[in-house]
């Protein structure tokens, strides 16, 4: 919006949120500009409560035509035929979240963005990713760190019970209220490449098994050209394989990273909507922090197992930038 | 994703769903997601899948404040029923799935205990004390399980309830909102919410309410018998007295003249700074012209307000005390000129704009009579009209949660079920903490039926100030039954004879003592609720005196586990659109939302208290692993991610997550 103060329908629609986060975060929020990649379920939640949140626009990246599947975890898409006739998911997602909140610009990018210059990015406050390969992750982090503006990296991923997500703000200042006085604070940021490349000796202890175990079969998808998610209970002893060697150079336990773990992440490797709700919701509560300058942004990667139902925050970064 | 065993217990399940709200929409939504996977394009495909059933039960309307978190409702469904909305919305894209939408209130005598045992579990997104307790009492009577949770701002939780096997929803005490003795709002107020309850409660009530209500507005402010005559007339409106003239002695009247008069007082203000009284001719020194024009055409009375009469466009500035005063006589002439016919019976509503805007000049004027800091508009109504901060993320996560907690209860996972805290700023790395339930507390005297105590005075309590303060207000019960020994004092009900309500309403006014059955020392009361299907048993004890102060209901209930009303915790985690708690907002507000003077049964979860977990019980009782009812496990079963030192919450952590979020 422009001008400087909120209008009367945003005071009136975002009254109870401008209670939680105040009325300059509201309107930061309101110029922001996200761009989402990917939209299954948990991206859906996050979009969902991005645009409820109203931020200035969100531009939805996914060219892959509507299926059965996508309809699985994602209230997004309508079960109608005419909905389809080829249509892509970003275009069917977009149509939906218009709705929530018509004060937000929805729109739709087609292509691979991980092609698109770096200029292409600048547009953006943040940049969410999902469903991606490794290398693509790595990638258009790269293109946001290029950029003089800061803009934020985040990569999610969800499968089955178990849910992961990574943020990357770069250097990042902001000022929060002690009890009476103002302090300023500053946190360092690894990339994505920089954090996964970090020894896993050099982790702290008991640095949650998830987190190796994503890292496995991360590398094992990318190994072996698969999409991500592409994995069945077949390939159980071939991650199996990967772990040992993975573990060997990393001097750590195979214990770890447990069978039962993996064989869970390999073969359900659909979302579950308790977790996309979940993860989704975290999620958007990172952005607004991030878009916002207001709350103590989470470092940087963030797990949850609806197994044991702890979410957790693991700093996964070098010694230069451990928090 | 959900097992094939989850997904058979998910669909043959039948779930009660209390509150289509801010937790409700996304429980709506997220339930239905996890119904069913194998959902084809192909309609015809679609019909023969089985889903889950559900009910919605919610009173509410929609508001246009609900939907920056309520994504089922649309801008072009304000005023319609959220069951139903939120129904027509999850239809569009989970067609096949059954919802029951009522829009009543969960209170009504047909969802009685039969109702509540269709179900195989329910879930409450509920917004108030009251009825939560109302829900966990039907769901013990019918041994059907109780998802419970609750969200404010950032904070959230998830909890679960099984008779026998875990707390009930009222093991644990519950916080009840403060309320300030009626000396500190009339005569010697500290901080912004008790000028706020002084503006809404008595000078709003007394001018625009109900001119029969008793209101304490001169109580102790004037002195004598003398004035209390003169000050019936203070506050009407004289005939032919121009409006204007009317706000300026008003204004006089309960800015000027009632301080003037409490500072004579010597004794009052030994200890403490004394107030300024001020007049408007100090303030407003000339008499008003109406520029601005509040005779602005095609004004309807609705939209009349005194920002806009003035100019003062920001509800987030603070005004002057000159802005203030404005606002007072604006919105007061406001009140005459154009709501004429309001005036009388209008009791205070956050949606109304020009009430909001009176309560927030008049708090703000005594509030710089007694050098307390002023508040905006926007902080003002918060207070005054008891507003929870809410986001759509923290519902969504909770939501998500309760449908995991939801599979496990449908699966009879008995060792698994976990309470879920979501917290604002992490824990031990965690933000999302699961705790083991605990064991019923032995004491709880809804689920485990141990007697209360009460001390009264027998001889001057009325029955009717039992029923009121005890029975409704503190026990939540709606319909009650009271009995000595076989003695019927007091029932209610819609087939009692003629002459037996005649007596009821007489023995309402009488003194304990003088009932028919006489209540006094020692007697032992059994109090039902036939509806709740839950009865406690109260033991009474006679007491001559009550510290005005502190027990001001003159009655005094214990083995009731009441929390501490602390003045400046920050500990408790909300319940979607109902009382705010003391939390502090990133605006660091004071943080002292909401307060009557009476008590509102709204409330806010906390979780400090000493209780024993169900790991602490199985080390005392040698476990039984074979035993039925037991759920000593320490371990939740086969986690291979488990780690050896991943101790759940140990009840230390209490005290430091609690500090934590004091900041």
């Amino acid at each position: 919006m422009d001008g400087e103060e909120l209008t009367e329908q945003e005071t009136a629609l975002y009254d109870r949120q401008i209670r939680v986060w105040g009325a300059d975060a509201q309107r930061r929020l309101s110029k922001s500009h996200i761009l989402v990649c990917g939209m299954k379920g948990t991206v859906a939640e996050f979009c969902k409560n991005i645009v409820l949140a109203g931020v200035g626009s969100v531009t939805l990246v996914d060219d892959r035509i509507v299926t059965d599947e996508s309809l699985s975890a994602n209230f997004l898409i309508l079960p109608h035929e005419n909905q389809y006739n080829g249509k892509t998911l970003a275009e069917v997602c977009c149509d939906s979240l218009k709705e929530f909140n018509p004060m937000v610009h929805v729109a739709v990018e087609t292509g691979d963005i991980s092609t698109f210059g770096v200029e292409f990015f600048e547009k953006f406050d943040a940049v969410i990713i999902s469903c991606c390969s490794l290398g693509k992750k790595k990638l258009i982090n790269q293109k946001c760190r290029k950029l003089s503006k800061r803009v934020a990296f985040y990569t999610v991923e969800c499968r089955g019970s178990c849910g992961e997500m990574f943020v990357d703000l770069q250097d990042y200042k902001y000022s929060k209220k002690k009890l009476e006085e103002t302090i300023e604070c500053q946190i360092e940021y690894p990339s994505f490449e920089e954090a996964i490349s970090v020894p896993w000796r050099a982790l702290p202890r008991r640095v949650s098994k998830l987190y190796f175990a994503m890292r496995v079969i991360e590398q094992f998808e990318d190994v072996e050209g698969r999409n991500p998610g592409e994995t069945t209970t077949a390939d159980l002893l071939g991650v199996v394989k990967l772990r040992k060697e993975l573990c060997e150079t990393n001097s750590l336990d195979e214990s770890q990273i447990p069978d039962a773990l993996l064989e869970r992440l390999l073969t359900d490797t659909r979302e579950f909507p308790p977790v996309c709700a979940i993860i989704g919701g975290i999620l958007g509560q990172e952005v607004i922090k991030a878009i916002s300058g207001k709350g103590d942004p989470l470092k940087n990667f963030f797990f949850f197992d609806a197994m044991d139902g702890k979410g957790l925050i693991e700093d996964i970064s070098g010694p230069s930038t451990r928090s | 994703m959900a097992s094939q065993e989850q997904l058979s217990a998910i669909k043959r399940a039948k779930v009660l769903m209390v509150g289509a709200g801010g937790i409700g929409c996304e429980l709506l939504k997220t339930l239905a997601l996890s119904g069913f996977q194998d959902i084809h394009i192909d309609i015809e495909h679609c019909s023969s899948v089985e889903a889950i059933v559900e009910l919605v039960i919610d009173m509410d309307t929609i508001e246009v404040s609900n939907l920056n978190r309520q994504f089922l409702f649309r801008q072009s469904h304000v005023g319609q029923s959220k069951a139903k909305v939120a129904r027509d919305a999850v239809l569009r894209f989970r067609p096949n799935i059954s919802i029951t939408p009522y829009h009543a209130n969960v209170k009504e005598s047909s969802f009685n205990v039969d109702f509540f045992k269709e179900f195989d579990v329910v879930l409450n997104g509920l917004d108030n004390l009251d009825a939560r307790r109302h829900v966990n009492r039907l769901c013990l009577a019918a041994d059907i399980p109780l998802v419970e949770s609750g969200t404010t701002g950032f904070l959230g939780q998830v909890t679960v309830h099984l008779k026998g096997k875990t707390e009930c929803y009222e093991c644990q005490p519950k916080p009840v909102p403060k309320t300030y003795p009626v000396c500190t709002i009339t005569s010697t107020p500290s901080k912004f919410v008790h000028c706020i309850v002084w503006a809404k409660d008595l000078l709003f009530a007394k001018l625009f309410g109900d001119k029969n209500q008793e209101n304490d507005l001169n109580v102790r402010s004037s002195d004598t018998a003398n004035s209390s005559e003169h000050s019936e007339d203070v506050f009407e409106c004289r005939k032919d007295e121009d409006i204007e003239r009317y706000g300026r002695r008003i204004y006089d009247h309960v800015f000027g003249h009632n301080i003037e008069v409490a500072l004579s007082n010597e004794e009052t203000w030994k200890n403490r700074n004394k107030p300024r009284p001020i007049y408007s001719k100090d303030v407003l020194p000339e008499e008003q012209t109406k520029e601005n024009g509040n005779e602005e055409k095609g004004c309807a009375a609705d939209d009349v307000s005194a920002m806009v009469s003035l100019s003062l466009k920001n509800p987030q500035d603070i005004w002057s005390l000159v802005e203030n005063s404005r606002v007072f006589l604006e919105a007061l002439s406001l009140f005459f000129l154009k709501r004429e016919k309001d005036i009388g019976n209008l009791t205070f509503d956050k949606d109304d704009q020009l009430a909001v805007e009176f309560v927030t000049a008049a708090a703000n004027i005594r509030a710089s009579s007694f050098g307390i800091p002023l508040h905006s508009l926007f902080e003002a109504k918060g207070i005054a009209g008891n507003i929870v901060h809410a986001v759509a993320t923290t519902n969504a996560i909770i939501a998500g949660l309760i449908v995991i907690e939801a599979i496990k209860v449908l699966q009879k996972d008995n060792n698994n079920y976990r309470m879920t805290y979501c917290l604002e700023h992490p824990s031990r790395k965690l933000l999302l903490m699961p705790v083991e339930p605990y064991e019923p507390n032995r004491s709880c005297y809804v689920c485990s039926e141990t007697p209360l105590l009460l001390e009264v005075n027998t001889q001057r309590s009325k029955l009717w100030d039992f029923v009121e303060k005890i029975i409704k207000a503190k026990l939540g019960m709606n319909f009650p039954l009271i009995m000595q020994g076989a003695s019927i004092l007091y029932e209610v009900g819609e087939d009692l004879e003629e002459d037996m309500v005649a007596i009821y309403a007489a023995n309402l006014e009488k003194a304990l003592s003088e009932l028919p059955s006489p209540v006094t020392s020692g007697s032992v009361l059994t109090v039902e609720d036939l509806q709740q299907e839950f009865s406690c048993s109260i033991n009474i004890k006679h007491r001559e005196e009550f510290d005005e102060e502190k027990e001001p209901d003159g009655m005094l209930l214990s083995g009731w586990v009441e929390a501490p009303v602390d003045k400046d915790n920050n500990k408790p985690i909300g319940n979607d659109e109902s009382t705010s708690n003391d939390l502090p907002s990133v605006e660091t507000l004071e943080g002292e939302k909401d307060d009557e003077i009476q008590e509102t049964s709204e409330v806010v979860e906390t979780f400090a208290g000493k209780k024993r977990k169900l790991s602490e019980v199985s080390e005392v009782t040698a476990p039984d692993p074979s035993g039925p009812s037991s759920i000593n496990q320490n371990k939740p079963k086969k986690l291979d991610i488990d780690d050896e030192d991943d101790e759940l919450i140990i009840s230390d952590d209490w005290e430091s997550l609690t500090k934590k979020k004091k900041l």
